[in-house]
């Protein structure tokens, strides 16, 4: 179970404050208005930003204090989640081992990933030489091969067309499933949460209210809701 | 790429560790200017002579010119390593016998001198007069005294005082040869003046690129050119007020464990197996009596000026002051 | 977090790098008693503050329109032209001076130009001429440093200008001034005060007296007046004027954020037509040619040279090129965990740091280490380790200025991805630095082993008579009367600092563009 425990952010005139958990296995969007903090309380979780307090516990195990690489999750960021000067296969190769000493085996693992995300034979490209749909593709062929219990998503799909994204949404969910992980996605497009999405958290007003059946909340928005979604 | 490597490996212990001395022989250690331990100067000569007849291993440690070995001698002071220092000249005995760090050298005087010189505790091992030097193809007839220079049109590179010894010698010469009208003359020099460099070989390069007609060196710079490059272009202008001269001198320091090797070392200057190497290594004259290479020298100064140490040390600071008033503009 | 034991390792290495410049002035201050200034040292602060100001904006000045043309024409031969170009920087002082004034001086190649064509002698002898020769000796520096940043512009960025339908001025505005506006200060900082602790330059080209700096000042604190105290006082307050310089720079600069990360498409600047063309190349045969001529003449007067040499160049040579290589190793291995911390955020106090060696007096700082080590080790021992040592401290902040943008881009665009795959320690620098830094990494480690090369520094204090580097035997030479011998070995020397630089700056583009 990943859990939030009264963990408090700040910055300046920032301040943000969460204190709940989420059950395994469940897919939650991250929603509100642009500056609410939706990327901040992602980067505390992910490990790039010290909260002021509090914890973040997954499955009984503190992550509060472990280097980002060490925190038993796999991020997507926006943009550049692939490295320019790395080829496909390699930047693949860096979830199963990060100083890139691959085995065979390892490489067959590869191979299989990238069909997974219909990027067969393309191991060798570079990313300049892809679209940037088949970059998302790679970066989620990662994350199975990293195969973490959490999965922080950025909106990483907020570049593609309505039809690209909404079958990545759809392969996210499949990889999701396949990797038995927690998937909690950062995104301003209230159709994003609803197709994809059990539960949404809410960030607004300084807080990031505990999760909500997102169709249930989406139908009797509160007030810092509504006023998101322009109702 | 491995040949390389391995010649860098057998290259760094020499960079790091200078003679590894045999533990027995006794060392002899002389502090002295860098151009007098270069391949071309008499040191390494000089160094295989000695040995010969020592029994002792003479090693020098270098520093600048004259007056860095003095600076460094002052900061070192009595935990010196240097038995003996050789190289600076009467402009700095002053300060170095001020200092008390040197000893009586117990030699018998210099004998091959222009003018008397005794000091208990430097003794001289060779010596020049200053002097400009110009190119006879391209300066026909070259003024002859201060004056003349400073009405002329022609151009002059001298050396700064506070960086070279060359340039404070000219700076004794003017003072020991005009006084208190020293500034006058200064002021009739500035505008012949191209440029002032910080050491002598910048200046002499200068003139030898064609950039001034003159340039302030020795009157033995010249034979430089005639012995070793068969070139007779080269001479000295003689003034009517005489040439101040360069002694250069050799002390014991006070603080040495081996007072006896290091006198041993200071009579050998004096000796034919010291003196003949200076001539045409360190392009200047011998300091004990000694036939001169054919054709070192052409014709000697009238007059030679020299100011005593302790006139040379309580003129050089209103000297410099002078010089800095006249050519600050 | 991750990040925190190499802050730890770039904090212990500025401290050292604070207390190895000020350490020495101590040094010297306390053996002398005290610190002291007089009133004529403020002719030498005056003078000094105007050449080194005035150098500094001249060759800025001059490197944007020709970085720019660089960075927007290609033509055959530019590769070739940028490295050339950068040979000035790499000359020691007296090399330079003596090929400046082939071309520049009294008897030099434009005057007997002119006087053919019946023209008026020039003279090079005065503060302009200690103003050619600054620009002359770091323009190179500042070509090198704006066009790294013009290249360092995404493409994207570019093709956004040119969808919004830029002109060439709307590009300047919008893309290349806050490029410039983060890197200027920088790069004049960085020439204020090397020229800070000029000495040699502005006194040969100065014409006299009245060009005196304050290194000057300090050689005659030390020398004329055995003035100690003095001399302490003059390079505490030359190295104090370093400091604010740097301090101004940050000011200036702020901490701007790099340009962005791209995907490693080809630079798509297109070269605009009309007067900008004839504009552009005006200024590349204008530095082509103020920066090649004296670069030639120095080797037309070398190569006769050559065949005087003494059989002594070669080991000196291989003993320079050693400690060159070392130095740059060393230099570049510090150099890239101060740039680590502070693009991850470290203490600026540690960008302070790198940045003053630059005004340190190379006199005082000679004197102070060899007044602190004395005491333990003789001098001669010590040659090699504080010829390394005082090698790396003046090329560090050099090698600072160009790793920190491309370190911080890196940081920026990629720092996140990297600790979130737990892409750390060895692998991070094998798979990310290395691949992603190459060039710049052959940039800085070439130019510190040339610096190292061409530099006479201290060794002259500490070395004993067998261990003369090239430098020091371009230097007997001439002290020699062998000026032509000299000409030839000083020509060894430029080329195998340039061969040096060379080798590792292509090796580290070849790197980097595989």
């Amino acid at each position: 179970m990943f859990r939030l425990d009264n963990l408090v952010l700040a910055q300046k005139d920032f301040r943000l404050t969460a204190d709940w958990s989420i059950r395994p296995g469940a897919k939650v969007a991250v929603i509100g208005p642009s500056g609410a903090g939706k990327s901040s309380l992602l980067a505390a979780i992910a490990g790039f930003y010290q909260p002021v307090s509090g914890r973040v516990w997954l499955d009984q195990r503190d992550l509060t204090a472990l280097p980002p690489g060490e925190r038993p999750l796999s991020v997507l960021f926006q943009d550049q989640n692939l490295f320019p000067h790395l080829t496909l296969a390699q930047n693949l190769g860096l979830g199963i081992r990060p100083d890139l000493r691959l085995s065979a085996e390892d490489h067959r693992r590869i191979d299989a990933a990238l069909e997974r995300v219909q990027l067969q034979g393309l191991g060798k490209r570079k990313p300049a030489e892809i679209s940037g749909g088949q970059a998302s593709r790679a970066a989620l062929a990662r994350v199975l091969l990293r195969a973490r219990p959490l999965l922080l998503l950025d909106e990483p799909f907020a570049a593609l067309g309505p039809a690209l994204k909404s079958g990545m949404l759809d392969l996210l969910a499949e990889v999701a499933a396949e990797s038995h992980a927690t998937v909690l996605m950062v995104t301003h497009d209230p159709g994003d949460a609803l197709q994809f999405a059990d539960e949404t958290v809410l960030v607004a007003d300084g807080v990031a209210h505990p999760p909500a059946a997102t169709a249930a909340l989406f139908s009797s928005p509160p007030e810092a809701l509504a006023a998101y979604l322009g109702r | 790429m491995r040949p390389f490597l391995a010649a860098c490996f057998l290259t760094l212990p020499s960079l790091a560790l200078p003679g590894l001395a045999v533990a027995e022989t006794p060392v002899l250690t002389v502090m002295t200017y860098d151009s007098f331990t270069s391949e071309w100067g008499p040191g390494p000569a000089i160094e295989k002579a000695f040995e010969e007849h020592c029994g002792c291993d003479l090693r020098f440690i270098t520093g600048g010119d004259g007056a860095a070995l003095l600076a460094r001698l002052q900061l070192e002071g009595a935990s010196s390593e240097a038995d003996i220092v050789l190289g600076l000249d009467t402009n700095l005995t002053a300060q170095a016998q001020a200092s008390g760090l040197f000893a009586p050298h117990g030699a018998d005087p210099a004998t091959a001198l222009p003018i008397p010189y005794q000091d208990p505790l430097f003794l001289p091992y060779d010596w020049g007069w200053f002097a400009f030097v110009y190119d006879k193809t391209r300066t026909a007839m070259p003024p002859e005294d201060f004056r003349a220079l400073g009405d002329s049109d022609l151009k002059i590179v001298i050396q700064d005082p506070r960086s070279s010894t060359p340039g404070l010698g000219l700076l004794m010469w003017v003072k020991a040869a005009y006084g208190d009208q020293a500034p006058d003359i200064w002021a009739g020099l500035s505008d012949n003046i191209l440029t002032v460099t910080p050491g002598w070989s910048e200046a002499y390069g200068l003139f030898l690129e064609g950039e001034a007609d003159m340039v302030l060196s020795y009157s033995t710079s010249p034979a430089y050119h005639r012995l070793a490059e068969q070139d007779d272009s080269k001479d000295w202008v003689e003034f009517a007020e005489g040439h101040y001269l360069q002694i250069e001198v050799a002390g014991l320091l006070a603080s040495s464990k081996q007072p006896e090797l290091a006198r041993e070392f200071l009579t050998f200057t004096q000796s034919p197996a010291f003196q003949s190497v200076i001539p045409e290594t360190n392009w200047m004259y011998p300091a004990a009596s000694q036939t001169l290479p054919e054709g070192f020298e052409t014709h000697r100064p009238a007059k030679s000026l020299l100011l005593g140490a302790d006139e040379a040390l309580e003129a050089r600071a209103t000297a410099l002051t002078e010089w800095q008033a006249a050519l600050g503009r | 977090m991750a990040s925190r034991p190499r802050s730890l390792g770039a904090g212990a290495i500025s401290a050292g790098l604070l207390a190895l410049i000020l350490g020495p002035i101590a040094a010297v201050a306390f053996h002398a008693g005290g610190l002291s200034l007089g009133a004529a040292d403020l002719a030498a602060l005056r003078f000094t503050l105007l050449q080194a100001s005035l150098s500094a904006l001249i060759s800025a000045a001059l490197a944007v329109p020709v970085a720019k043309a660089l960075a927007r024409r290609r033509f055959p031969g530019r590769g070739l032209l940028i490295t050339l170009m950068g040979a000035p920087f790499l000359l020691p002082v007296i090399v330079a001076v003596m090929g400046l004034i082939t071309v520049f001086g009294q008897a030099g190649w434009i005057n007997s130009l002119g006087q053919s064509l019946g023209l008026p002698r020039i003279s090079i002898y005065g503060l302009h001429g200690v103003l050619i020769a600054h620009v002359f000796l770091n323009l190179p520096l500042a070509v090198r440093m704006i066009l790294q940043g013009w290249l360092s512009i995404p493409a994207e960025r570019f093709r956004l200008g040119q969808s919004l339908g830029f002109t060439p001025r709307d590009i300047a505005r919008h893309i290349e001034r806050p490029m410039l506006a983060q890197l200027l200060p920088g790069v004049l900082a960085s020439i204020f005060a090397i020229c800070l602790t000029s000495f040699a330059v502005a006194l040969t080209l100065g014409g006299g007296p009245a060009a005196t700096t304050l290194e000057l000042a300090i050689y005659q604190a030390i020398r004329f007046e055995f003035d100690l105290a003095h001399a302490a006082g003059l390079a505490l307050l030359q190295t104090g004027l370093g400091a604010v310089a740097a301090l101004l720079a940050w000011q200036l600069a702020g901490m701007r954020a790099g340009p962005g990360a791209g995907l490693d498409r080809p630079s798509a600047l297109m070269p605009p037509t009309g007067w900008r063309r004839i504009a552009d190349g005006f200024w590349l045969i204008f530095a082509a040619a103020f920066l090649l001529l004296p670069l030639t003449a120095m080797a037309l007067k070398g190569l006769p040279g050559l065949t005087a040499l003494p059989a002594s160049v070669w080991p000196a040579a291989l003993r320079s090129v050693t400690v060159a290589l070392i130095s740059a190793f060393l230099t570049v291995t510090l150099g890239m965990i101060l740039v680590g911390a502070v693009a991850r955020g470290g203490a600026r106090w540690i960008e302070f740091s790198a940045v003053l060696p630059l005004a340190a007096s190379g006199m005082v700082l000679g004197i102070g280490l060899f007044l602190l080590v004395r005491p333990w080790i003789g001098p001669a021992q010590l040659a090699l380790p504080v010829t390394l040592l005082v090698n790396v401290l003046m090329a560090l902040p050099f090698v600072y200025r160009l790793l920190i943008t491309p370190a911080r881009n890196l940081e920026a665009d990629y720092g996140r991805l990297a600790a979130s795959l737990g892409l750390v320690g060895f692998a991070r620098i094998r798979l990310l630095t290395w691949p992603r830094m190459a060039a710049p990494i052959g940039f800085s480690a070439g130019l510190s082993a040339a610096l190292s090369m061409g530099d006479l520094g201290v060794i002259a204090l500490f070395a004993a008579p067998d261990q003369v580097t090239l430098p020091l035997l371009v230097q007997h030479l001439l002290g020699a009367y062998r000026i032509q011998a000299a000409a030839g070995a000083a020509l060894v020397l430029v080329a195998l600092s340039f061969a040096l630089f060379w080798l590792l700056d292509a090796g580290g583009r070849y790197v980097q563009a595989r």
